[in-house]
C-alpha cells in the first residue's frame, strides 16, 4: 500500500437528506458502486488515495526492475519478473478503480509526471545489493499488506474488489521475499552482511509507509467515517513492528533500533520513530532516487509518444476503412 | 505449415538417454543444440526485461515482463536438458552464469541492444516468427523430453507471434513517425535474420537422427509469415542478403554480448560458491 498523507476534503455543506443516507449505507457496511450518488468530497478523496496508491505501483517497479537483469539464478530472475509484473497489473486495477470515479489513466499520468500526485516515498530509496530485493518483499510489501488487508472491507466496491485480489499476490510477494533474506542470512559472511545491511537502510523508510504519526495525521477522522481508511497510522504501524520484529530475530539479524523493548503491558514493543524530517523531504522531492524514479517515468512516458500515437492512427485508419467497406456494400 | 518440412522421427520417440545409449557420438552435437536453444532464450529474455518499468503504456509493461518470463522459463527447461545431457554435473545456472562470451551459442540477432520500443518489436517479431515454426517442428522431435519441452512453449510463443506482428501491422501502418521507425528498425536487424536458418554440420548431424529440424527447412515457413505480416504493415522488405551477419550459433558475437553477460552474471562471478 501506498498511500500516505492522502489530503481528505471535507464533507461539504450541510447535513443534506442525501449525505445522511450515503452515510447510513457506508455505517450498515453497504458497497457503493460507481454510478450511485455520493458526496463530492468522498469520490475526489478516493480519486486521491486510489491513483496514488496505483502510481506507487507503477513506480514501485522501477528500485525492483533494477535488479532483474542481475538476477543471481534464473529461478530468481523469473520469479521477480512475476512479481513486478503483478505490481503493474495491481496499477492497471487500481486505475481501473479509479476512472470508475470520472477520472482518465492520462489525468492521472500527468499529475504523476507533475508532482501533483504522489506516490509512496518507500520507492525513493536506492536498491543497492540483491538484499534488498528480499528486504522490499519482506518489509515493504508486508507493510503494504498491513495496510491493504483492512482496505478488503472498504466502503467503495471496485476499490474493495480491486484489494482482494491484489492481497493474494502480495502475500506470495513477501513470502518471496522473506525466503531471500532467509538464504543471505543463512549463506556467507558477505551475504549477511548485505542482508543486515539492507534492513538497516529499509527499516525506518518502512515504518514511514503507514504516514505520520496520529497526533500529526489531521484528516484521518472523515476518511474513516467513509470507510476509506480503516485503522489509524499509528496502529498499523505498531502491527507492523510487533509482527516483523521475531522474523528478523528467527533471521538472525539486528533491527536498528538500540531502544527497541518488548512492552509487556500493552503486548507490544516500543520503538523509535523514524526521522520524520527526512520523510517529508522524501515527499517535497528531495529524497535519495526522488528525481530518478519521476525521471524514468518521464522518459518512458515521452519516448512512448510516438508509439502510443502510432496506435490511434491506426485505429483511426481501419475504422475509416471499415466506414469505406461499409458505404461501398450499401 | 507446408508438411514437407515437419520432421520425420525416423522411429517412435525416444528418452534422450536411449538415443545415445544408440548413438553416443550425438552427445556433443545435442548440448550445443540444447545451448543453441537455451541461450536464445535466456538472452532475448534479458534484453526484454530491461524494459521492466520502462514501457510505452502500461499494458506493453506486463506484456513484456510477461514475455520475457516466458523467455526465461524457456531458458530453465532447454539448459537443464543441455546440463543433464552433458553429464558432467552442472546445472542450467551453470551453463547460464559460468560460460564466457565464445561458449554462447545464441544468434546475434538477440543480443542486438534494445533501441526504441519499435526496433524491441520488431525484433521479437522476427525471431517469434522462427521460433514459432522451430516449435511447430520440435513437437514431434524423435527425443521425448525436447518434444515435450517444445509443446509447453509453442502455446506461450503462439501468443508472442500473434502479439509481435499484431503490433508491426499497426505501427508500421500507423503513422508517419510509426511506419519510419518501423521500417529503420527492420532495417537495421534484416541482416541478422538470415543465421536463424543458416545450418552447419552440428545441425545437420541432429536433423539426421530426427533430433532437431535442419535449420534450412525452417526458412519457407519463416519467410511466408515475415513477408506477409511486412506485407500488411506497409513496411518494405529489405533488399540485399540477410544472412551476412551470423556466427552467434559458432561462439562469435558482437560486441555487446560481453557487457549484457558482465551485468547478468556479476552476482555468480563476485561471489562464488554462494546459494542465492
Amino acid at each position: 500500500m501506498y498511500a500516505q498523507m492522502v489530503t481528505t476534503e471535507p464533507k461539504g455543506g450541510g447535513e443534506t437528506p442525501e449525505e445522511h443516507a450515503f452515510q447510513a449505507r457506508i455505517d450498515a457496511g453497504e458497497k457503493i458502486e460507481p454510478k450511485e450518488w455520493m458526496p463530492e468530497g468522498y469520490r475526489k478523496t478516493l480519486i486521491r488515495q486510489i491513483s496514488q496508491h496505483a502510481h506507487s505501483e507503477i513506480v514501485g517497479q522501477l528500485p525492483e526492475g533494477n535488479w532483474i537483469t542481475r538476477a543471481p539464478t534464473l529461478e530468481r530472475k523469473a520469479i521477480l519478473l512475476a512479481k513486478v509484473q503483478d505490481e503493474a497489473g495491481h496499477g492497471l486495477y487500481l486505475y481501473s478503480a479509479a476512472e470508475t470515479l470520472g477520472i482518465s489513466r492520462d489525468e492521472m499520468t500527468e499529475q504523476l509526471l507533475s508532482g501533483k500526485a504522489k506516490y509512496s516515498s518507500i520507492f525513493n530509496y536506492p536498491t543497492l545489493t540483491w538484499a534488498d530485493m528480499g528486504a522490499i518483499g519482506w518489509l515493504v510489501d508486508g507493510a503494504a499488506i498491513m495496510n491493504q488487508v483492512p482496505l478488503q472491507r472498504t466502503s467503495y466496491g471496485p476499490y474493495s474488489r480491486a484489494m482482494i485480489r491484489i492481497c493474494k499476490e502480495e502475500s506470495f510477494h513477501q513470502r518471496q521475499g522473506f525466503h531471500i533474506m532467509m538464504k543471505m542470512a543463512r549463506g556467507t559472511d558477505a551475504q549477511r552482511e548485505m542482508a543486515q545491511d539492507a534492513l538497516n537502510r529499509f527499516w525506518y523508510p518502512s515504518l514511514m509507509m503507514f504516514g505520520p504519526s496520529d497526533k500529526d495525521s489531521v484528516h484521518s477522522q472523515q476518511s474513516m467515517a467513509w470507510k476509506i481508511k480503516i485503522n489509524t497510522n499509528d496502529e498499523l504501524r505498531q502491527r507492523f513492528v510487533n509482527e516483523t520484529v521475531p522474523q528478523a530475530e528467527f533471521l538472525g539479524l539486528t533491527v536498528p533500533d538500540p531502544d527497541l523493548a518488548w512492552n509487556e503491558e500493552k503486548q507490544g514493543y516500543d520503538f523509535t520513530e523514524p526521522d520524520w524530517s527526512e520523510f517529508y523531504e522524501v515527499l517535497k522531492g528531495n529524497g535519495p532516487c526522488n528525481r530518478e524514479r519521476l525521471g524514468a517515468r518521464q522518459k518512458a512516458w515521452d519516448d512512448g509518444a510516438w508509439f502510443r500515437d502510432g496506435l490511434t492512427a491506426y485505429a483511426e485508419k481501419a475504422a475509416a476503412r471499415r466506414a469505406a467497406a461499409a458505404t461501398a456494400a450499401e | 505449415m507446408s508438411a514437407d518440412a515437419t520432421i520425420a522421427p525416423l522411429a517412435p520417440a525416444r528418452p534422450v538417454d536411449d538415443l545415445l545409449a544408440a548413438a553416443p557420438e550425438l552427445r556433443a552435437p545435442l548440448v550445443t543444440g540444447l545451448c543453441r536453444l537455451g541461450d536464445a532464450t535466456l538472452i532475448l529474455g534479458h534484453r526484454v526485461s530491461e524494459w521492466c518499468g520502462h514501457g510505452p503504456a502500461l499494458e506493453e509493461d506486463i506484456a513484456l515482463a510477461n514475455t520475457a518470463l516466458d523467455l526465461i522459463g524457456h531458458t530453465q527447461m532447454w539448459l537443464g536438458l543441455a546440463a543433464q545431457v552433458e553429464g558432467r554435473g552442472r546445472s542450467a545456472d551453470d551453463l547460464a552464469y559460468h560460460r564466457d562470451a565464445m561458449h554462447f551459442r545464441n544468434p546475434l540477432l538477440v543480443e542486438v541492444p534494445n533501441g526504441d520500443i519499435g526496433r524491441t518489436l520488431m525484433r521479437l517479431f522476427l525471431f517469434d516468427a522462427w521460433h514459432h515454426a522451430l516449435l511447430e517442428r520440435l513437437v514431434s522431435s524423435s527425443a521425448t523430453e525436447i518434444a515435450e519441452i517444445a509443446a509447453k512453449a509453442l502455446k506461450e510463443v503462439h501468443y508472442h507471434l500473434d502479439r509481435s506482428s499484431d503490433l508491426v501491422v499497426r505501427l508500421g501502418d500507423g503513422s508517419e513517425e510509426s511506419h519510419a521507425r518501423m521500417q529503420a528498425a527492420l532495417d537495421l536487424l534484416w541482416p541478422y535474420t538470415g543465421e536463424l536458418c543458416f545450418g552447419d554440420d552440428t545441425d545437420a548431424a541432429l536433423a539426421e537422427a530426427g533430433i532437431l529440424p535442419e535449420p534450412g527447412d525452417l526458412r519457407s515457413a519463416w519467410d511466408a509469415t515475415v513477408r506477409e505480416t511486412l506485407a500488411e504493415a506497409t513496411l518494405a522488405v529489405p533488399e540485399g542478403r540477410n544472412d551476412v551477419q551470423r556466427g552467434g550459433r559458432q561462439g562469435r558475437h558482437t560486441e555487446h554480448l560481453g557487457y549484457l553477460l558482465a551485468e547478468m552474471q556479476f552476482l555468480q562471478r563476485a561471489y562464488p560458491g554462494a546459494e542465492w
